[in-house]
C-alpha cells in the first residue's frame, strides 16, 4: 500500500490543480454578500438636468432591472457599453446607471459619446454608495427582482459570452 | 558649508520615504483613536490588490476604506463594529484573518490535521520496524535445519 501512496498523492494533486485550472473561476471575483438582500438605502443626484434624485425606491418597480456601476475613466466600461445598449434595447430591461467616482460632466460626456442605455442615473461622486453595495471596482452590474432584492451580481465587464451565458439566464429566471 | 547643506538635503530626501504613505490623509486628532484605526487597517484586505492590507495599499478603494475606518472610529465605534460594517458589505473576505466559524473549522484545523497524519504515519512505520512478522512453520523448519547442519 505504501508503495502506491506517493503515486496516489501526485494523482490527487493533478486532479485538484486541473480542476482549478479548468473551472471558470476568476480569483479576483469574490461572491457578493448582498445576494438575497434588498438594495441598500441611498440617494444620489441624477446626471439628467432637473430629474429627481435616484433612491432605492426607484429600484422597486415590480419587474427585474439592472443597476450598473460605471465611470467614464473605466476602459472595461467602454467595452461592455454595447451589451448594456443591447440589454436596454433588444431585451427591454430597465438599466439604471450609477456613475462611480466620476465627475458629472465627464459621465455625461461618456453617455453622449457612446449612447445612453440608462432609464435613470445617479452620481456617486465619493464612491460611498459603491462601498455600500460592496463594489470593488467598475464595472459591476447587479440584477434586482421586482421587490428590489439583489439576485445576481455580474463582476467585471459584460463582454464576450458572459451576456448570453451568465446574465440572460439569471434575468430569464426572474421574469 | 556646502557639506552641511548637502548632508541636510540627503537627510531630507531620505526621510521623505517615511511620509510617503498616505500623505493626503489626515490622521485622527486623538492619538489613541488613530492608533486603534491604524491597527484595524492592518487587518482589512484591500479588495483591489487582495493580498495587501488597506494600510499599505495605494489603491483608491483602499484610501476610501481607510477614510471610513477613521470616520467610524472617530464616531466612537469599536473595532468590532467597524469590522462588522465592512463584512456586511464585502463579506468575510475583507478580513485578512478569517474568523473561526463552521465554514472555516476545516481551514483552522488543517495544520493540526497534517501534523497528526504525519505523526500517525511515523508511528506506524516504527512499529513495523520494531516487530517483524513471526516465522511461519515452514520457515521454522528451515531455520532449524540450518542451525542443526554440521559445519
Amino acid at each position: 500500500m505504501n508503495r502506491f501512496l506517493p503515486l496516489a498523492i501526485a494523482g490527487l494533486l493533478v486532479v485538484l490543480f486541473l480542476g482549478m485550472m479548468l473551472s471558470d473561476r476568476n480569483p479576483q471575483e469574490i461572491d457578493s454578500v448582498l445576494i438575497g438582500r434588498p438594495a441598500p438605502a441611498f440617494s444620489l443626484s441624477s446626471l439628467a438636468d432637473g430629474a429627481p434624485a435616484l433612491t432605492e425606491a426607484d429600484l422597486k418597480t415590480g419587474e427585474p432591472l439592472l443597476v450598473n456601476f460605471f465611470a467614464s475613466w473605466c476602459v472595461p466600461c467602454r467595452a461592455e457599453h454595447e451589451s448594456l445598449m443591447e440589454l436596454a434595447g433588444r431585451y427591454r430591461v430597465p438599466v439604471i446607471g450609477i456613475a462611480y467616482k466620476n465627475e458629472r460632466d465627464k459621465a455625461i460626456g461618456f453617455l453622449n459619446e457612446l449612447g445612453n442605455p440608462f432609464s435613470k442615473t445617479g452620481l456617486d461622486l465619493d464612491g460611498r454608495v459603491g462601498i455600500d453595495w460592496g463594489v470593488s471596482g467598475v464595472p459591476e452590474t447587479f440584477l434586482l427582482d421586482g421587490d428590489g432584492v439583489i439576485r445576481y451580481r455580474h463582476w467585471g465587464p459584460i463582454v464576450g459570452d458572459s451576456l448570453e451565458a451568465r446574465l440572460l439566464p439569471e434575468l430569464e429566471a426572474l421574469r | 558649508m556646502m557639506k552641511y547643506l548637502s548632508a541636510f538635503c540627503l537627510i531630507l530626501t531620505m526621510s521623505l520615504g517615511a511620509l510617503s504613505v498616505a500623505v493626503d490623509e489626515k490622521p485622527l486628532a486623538d492619538p489613541v483613536k488613530e492608533a486603534q484605526a491604524r491597527e484595524l487597517m492592518k487587518e482589512i484586505r484591500c479588495l483591489v490588490c487582495q493580498n495587501q492590507s488597506i494600510e499599505d495599499s495605494n489603491a483608491e478603494l483602499a484610501r476610501d476604506l481607510r477614510a471610513i475606518v477613521r470616520e467610524r472610529i472617530a464616531l466612537g465605534d469599536s473595532p468590532d463594529n467597524v469590522r462588522a460594517y465592512l463584512v456586511d458589505r464585502y463579506g468575510d473576505w475583507v478580513l485578512l484573518r478569517p474568523p473561526v466559524k463552521t465554514s472555516t473549522y476545516f481551514l483552522w484545523a488543517s495544520p493540526f490535521l497534517v501534523v497528526l497524519i504525519i505523526a500517525l504515519l511515523l508511528i506506524n512505520r516504527n512499529r513495523q520496524a520494531a516487530a517483524p512478522a513471526p516465522l511461519s512453520d515452514a520457515e521454522k523448519e528451515q531455520l532449524k535445519a540450518l542451525l542443526e547442519r554440521e559445519p
